[in-house]
């Protein structure tokens, strides 16, 4: 390949757009490698704290777009202390100064200031896509800063974040001049909404494909918006409550006639289920529906509704649908590739939950099931031997059942066997959450079986260190493993040292593993960062090594430890 | 005597046929391998839990190490191999289910909405009113403390209910938004249906008010 100018290889490259054959491309050679980080546009950085943005500038200087990701997953689960980190102020600071040509930034479970997005809307004049999921620490001050010196902005994208409401005047803050935005997604948002404001940008906006509306805007704003944006293909409703007799309603059902655009539907923060009707001539082109915040469909209605819905693709739903609802989903929606299900009363006593019944439904409706995330209230080993040989193509499956230790109630055994056969069976499985009665069988299994796994997530599962040893040692490809609640100690951790670095990171908490472990483990790796987090002050006063370790958080790392660590975070 | 389960882990080497996964039912599979019994839920039952009670470095099991984070799981491998599993009492592990925050915090705000727990405040509408009020109906016991309230807090009075005319004497009529949108005259159903299904309430003065009388 030597006789190739630096253009070809170059060319060449650009047809490759996954990260992963990007990262392997520059592997190959000096030379490779060489061309490969002047052309690479897009990088891909799972943990901020596994580099530095000094390294990442200097490395890539025509860095288009980025994405990071911050806190550990768990920390989505009230399981990270706030404070820990993830801030992405340095990274902006560093790009800021260098001559780097910024335009898209999508951030993950990281902290945001409002200073930081003033200063990301006044450092990039080409900046156009910003993407901000379960993030925090910033306002609708923030926000307005964005709009207000983002020239050429076309994505603004806030999912599921924190964002401190100070008023709804950030929307009037996009220029008359801005006319380039193609995504909208502000349903987060808890506050008001200049609706005016919202409607004038929604009339300049020629290019608005998705548009996500938040709770404060309620249905006769939402027929206007469809009036002038009748191109829309991903819509998401905020407050969808009207009189179905009246004038607005009908005007609603007409308007919506012309949406023949949209595919992606979600929303219905509130809803009046008798409204629900005047969607049902755009369900049939609907591939992807999202109702999993609309608490106010019940059970029936939902069913209408999804007897509509013969195309989809993704459904996001709450378990009142029940079992009888998802055996409709399963003879209607033959197309079905990801389902979740979510709890709608994930505290309460649950009669309106799904059960394996339901579960087992889908797999026989619909075998092109991918992606599952069904928190329902028992699993069964036939069930899950069932799904198992339905749907042989899983690339992620996630099963929580809500009460996190029950064994298989028609036999009272552990779900060992019923995991074992999906990992036997889905060749391809990637990631997979575990739940119910567990013993070290079913990791015996998942280590001789799993062999694409990349991430596993285990709560109150498992016996022994021989559990977590099984993983370890069979799971070739694993990337993330977090784990709460099991006992593994010191033995399991300590058995392959080296395997960490090939992983992303390990989260382990209210296991076994002592504060001697976490430090032999420190002592013996050096590029790795082993951290504990401390909530309690004893740890200070009466730090023994044989002292169990509440929380562990360790990752690759090339950097060292960090700098912006708070008290109780201690890198060993 | 039940037989003693094998889950494997008492194994040092890789029982490879412990592992031989047919996708069959456990009770299919030769039962040599997997020890199990099968049992019919009313028989008691042996139900390995694993122990997540905390030792001390030295293996003694102790009450006190156990931390609020850990789960509720009571330990059924020492002492009492007749225990079955408990369901969990209402006091809830850290961080399960595992759903994320905001969407955990958006059920608990639909939650105070419908008004469980401490009060269960609903709006007040009166036609011609400028301004809205908010009850909470759990601090009532019956429909005439109820109206009785809404006519102090709006100076009028709505007379008396009868099943056939509603509240026909009176130039005002109650009613209430249900669970399904639809206005309903309030004194119809049981007064524990009714705080449970109203969303809002609506005084409706003059023809309106008389007009539902009339149906």
């Amino acid at each position: 390949m030597n006789y190739f100018p630096d253009e070809v290889l170059e060319h060449v490259f650009d047809f490759l757009t996954s990260h992963r054959d990007r990262n392997a491309v520059s592997l190959v050679c000096s030379l490779w490698y060489r061309v490969e980080r002047f052309s690479r546009q897009r990088v891909f950085i799972g943990n901020c704290y596994a580099i530095s943005p000094e390294k990442l500038i200097t490395r890539f200087p025509g860095l288009k777009s980025l994405t990071l990701k911050g806190k550990p997953h768990f920390a989505d689960f009230n399981l990270v202390p706030y404070d820990w980190g993830g801030y992405v102020q340095p990274w902006i600071e560093a790009l800021a100064k260098s001559r780097i040509g910024l335009e898209e930034l999508r951030l993950k479970r990281m902290v945001v200031s409002d200073d930081s997005l003033e200063l990301l809307s006044r450092s990039f004049a080409n900046f156009k896509t910003l993407v901000l999921v379960s993030c925090e620490g910033f306002t609708t001050d923030g926000l307005a800063a964005i709009a207000a010196n983002c020239r050429f902005l076309r994505e603004l994208d806030l999912q599921e974040n924190e964002i401190d409401d100070h008023s709804g005047h950030w929307l009037s803050c996009f220029p008359d001049s801005c006319t380039s935005l193609t995504s909208l997604n502000f349903a987060c948002l808890k506050g008001e909404i200049n609706l005016a404001s919202l409607e004038r940008l929604v009339a300049r906006s020629p290019n608005l494909r998705s548009l996500r509306l938040n709770r404060a805007v309620p249905l006769e704003t939402l027929q206007k918006i469809l009036m002038r944006a009748p191109l829309l293909v991903d819509l998401g409703t905020g407050s969808y409550v009207h009189d179905p007799d009246s004038e607005t309603y009908n005007k609603l059902k007409t308007t919506i006639l012309k949406c023949k655009s949209i595919r992606n539907l979600s929303g219905f923060l509130e809803v009046a289920p008798r409204c629900l009707p005047a969607i049902f001539p755009i369900c049939l082109n609907l591939t992807s529906l999202n109702l999993s915040y609309a608490a106010g469909i019940h059970g029936s209605e939902l069913i209408k509704l999804i007897r509509h819905c013969a195309k989809l693709q993704r459904l996001w739903i709450l378990d009142c649908i029940g079992d009888k609802g998802l055996e409709v989903v399963a003879s209607t929606c033959n197309e079905l590739q990801e389902l979740r299900v979510f709890p709608s009363d994930p505290f309460g006593v649950g009669h309106d939950a799904v059960t394996e019944n339901g579960l087992v439904a889908i797999s026989i409706g619909c075998p092109k099931l991918h992606s599952l995330l069904y928190f329902c209230q028992q699993m069964t080993n036939a069930a899950l031997i069932t799904v198992a040989r339905n749907c042989p193509n899983f690339i992620r499956f996630r099963l929580c059942i809500l009460d996190p230790t029950r064994p298989d109630p028609v036999t009272m055994k552990p779900l060992d066997d019923g995991f074992g056969a999906i990992v036997q069976s889905c060749k391809l499985l990637r990631r997979l959450s575990l739940s119910g009665l567990l013993t070290d069988q079913v990791f015996l299994y998942i280590g001789m079986y799993a062999e694409q796994l990349e991430m596993l997530s285990v709560a109150f599962a498992g016996d022994s260190d021989k559990g977590m040893l099984y993983v370890l040692n069979g799971c070739k490809k694993l990337r993330k493993l977090e784990i709460r609640d099991c006992p593994f100690g010191n033995m399991a951790l300590l058995s392959d040292v080296g395997k960490y670095e090939t992983m992303r990171s390990l989260w382990m908490s209210s296991c076994e593993v002592t504060l001697w472990g976490c430090k032999t483990l420190a002592k013996v790796m050096p590029r790795l960062n082993v951290e504990i987090i401390n909530e309690h002050d004893q740890m200070e006063i009466c730090a023994e090594d044989g002292q169990r370790v509440e929380k562990m958080y360790l990752y690759r790392t090339l950097v060292g430890p960090r700098k912006d660590a708070p008290e109780f975070v201690w890198n060993l | 005597m039940e037989k003693s389960v094998n889950y494997g882990g008492h194994h040092d080497d890789l029982n490879l046929e412990a592992t031989e996964l047919r996708l069959g039912l456990p009770g299919i599979i030769r039962s040599d391998i997997i020890g199990y019994e099968k049992q019919s839920s009313s028989a008691s039952t042996v139900v390995v839990v694993r122990n997540n009670k905390r030792a001390s470095p030295e293996g003694i099991m102790t009450q006190e190490s156990s931390s609020k984070s850990h789960s509720y799981v009571s330990d059924a491998r020492n002492g009492d191999p007749d225990s079955h599993h408990q369901p969990p009492a209402k006091a809830q592990v850290v961080g399960w289910p595992p759903i994320r925050s905001f969407r955990r915090n958006s059920f608990q705000q639909k939650k105070t909405d419908q008004g469980d727990g401490a009060g269960m405040y609903v709006k007040v509408s009166m036609d011609g009113a400028p301004y809205l009020r908010k009850v909470d109906l759990k601090v009532y016991k019956s429909y005439p403390e109820l109206l009785t309230a809404l006519e102090n807090m709006f100076k009028f009075t709505i007379g008396e209910y009868s099943e056939r005319e509603g509240y026909n004497r009176s130039e005002y009529a109650p009613t209430y938004e249900d669970k399904d949108g639809d206005w309903m005259l309030v004194g119809d159903v049981p007064w524990d249906m009714f705080i449970f299904s109203c969303k809002r309430l609506r005084i409706m003065k003059g023809s309106e008010a008389r007009g539902l009388g009339c149906l």
